[in-house]
């Protein structure tokens, strides 16, 4: 279908750019990105993606927004208090977009729910706070070959990484197992300023962007860290050797997806 | 010596083992840090045993959770 001559209006500045163009513009129209958390990273992912026209947008998220939510979480405001946070999130979309479809999962992600949650989307944000989520995420994905954007954020860092199937280390090439209950502190007992959230996750909206349009470099094979205190980016090349991989190696060990029994690190609900 | 720490050329002494570098460079919990040498990884195992050389390329690689949470495990 055509792009409308509101479409071409919203999107002129895409439409502009000679690496997306009308026919871009379509491709994102068609997309469908998934975002896993609707907190501090999911937030403005979900939004930058809804303003960019990615037309069908899924969150999940089971919680409900609590004060301690606002800081970061700028996708709900004061009036959503105790409101679904799928719910909040899908009413700040359809007000900023009509095109997007926003399609909202209002549950937790487990090894049960989460290969029906991803199959129908081209591209999975990781927007959860919490390692037993991580590995959930990334062991589907890689099982499914479906791509992702890993990140995490705490205190004034952040990072992220890209996951796509055959082009490059998943995220447990990195980190093998979920470190233990509190072996590593959590944004809820260490803080993060709310920006973070703004920085890291606007980042995996432009990796999901970028991945639906075919354009640039993707975060993939690299690990990017974000250190707020010394302004400073830092790209760091993964090692390409991952054919040991417990999970997208050569002889994978896990072939069924693990529900880790462990900490939560809520905004403060639970 | 020079090596490479997170993008910054360093200088250190000679023989200066893993395990130092991660209290001069003030590593948080370095059993849960994953940490790669010349862009590989250096098993768990080994971490204890290695030593660095000359120019050597290290990068700390850490867990981070932040978001909202997704499971309630
Ligand atoms: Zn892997």
């Amino acid at each position: 279908m055509a792009l409308t001559d509101d479409q071409m209006e919203r999107y002129s500045r895409h439409i502009i750019l000679k690496e997306v163009g009308a026919k871009g513009q379509k491709k994102l129209l068609d997309a469908k990105v998934l975002v896993i958390g609707a907190g501090g990273l999911g937030s403005p992912a979900a939004m930058y993606l809804a303003a960019a026209g990615v037309g069908t947008i899924g969150i999940a998220d089971a919680d409900e927004v609590d004060l301690s939510n606002l800081q970061r979480q700028i996708i709900h405001g004061t009036a959503d208090l105790g409101k679904a946070k799928v719910k909040s999130a899908k009413e700040t979309i359809n007000a900023m977009n009509p095109d997007v479809t926003v399609h909202t999962y209002r549950q937790f992600v487990t090894s049960e729910n989460i290969l029906e949650l991803i199959q129908d989307y081209d591209f999975i944000i990781d927007g959860t706070d919490n390692f037993p989520a991580k590995f959930l995420i990334n062991d589907a994905c890689v099982m499914a070959k479906k791509p992702f954007s890993h990140a995490g954020i705490i205190r004034f860092k952040g990072q992220l990484m890209t996951y796509v199937p055959g082009e490059g280390p998943c995220y447990r090439c990195i980190f093998k197992n979920p470190p233990p209950k509190d072996a590593v502190p959590t944004c809820k007992q260490a803080g993060v300023i709310g920006a973070m959230g703004g920085v890291i996750g606007s980042l995996q909206a432009m990796e999901a962007i970028k991945y639906i349009l075919g354009v640039g470099k993707l975060l993939t094979g690299y690990l990017l860290t974000y250190d707020a205190i010394e302004q400073e980016f830092h790209k760091v090349k993964l090692p390409s050797h991952t054919e040991n991989c417990a999970v997208c190696g050569d002889h994978p060990t896990i072939t069924e997806l693990i529900d880790y029994e462990q900490e939560v690190c809520t905004d403060g609900l639970k | 010596m020079q090596i490479i720490v997170a993008g910054n050329k360093k200088e250190v002494q000679d023989g200066l083992k893993l395990t130092e570098l991660f209290v001069q460079e003030e590593v948080e919990t370095p059993e849960y840090v994953t940490v790669s040498i010349n862009e590989e990884f250096v098993p768990s195992e080994r971490v204890k045993d290695t030593v660095l050389q000359e120019g050597d390329n290290v990068e700390f690689l850490y867990f981070m959770g932040g978001g909202s949470n997704g499971t309630d495990r």
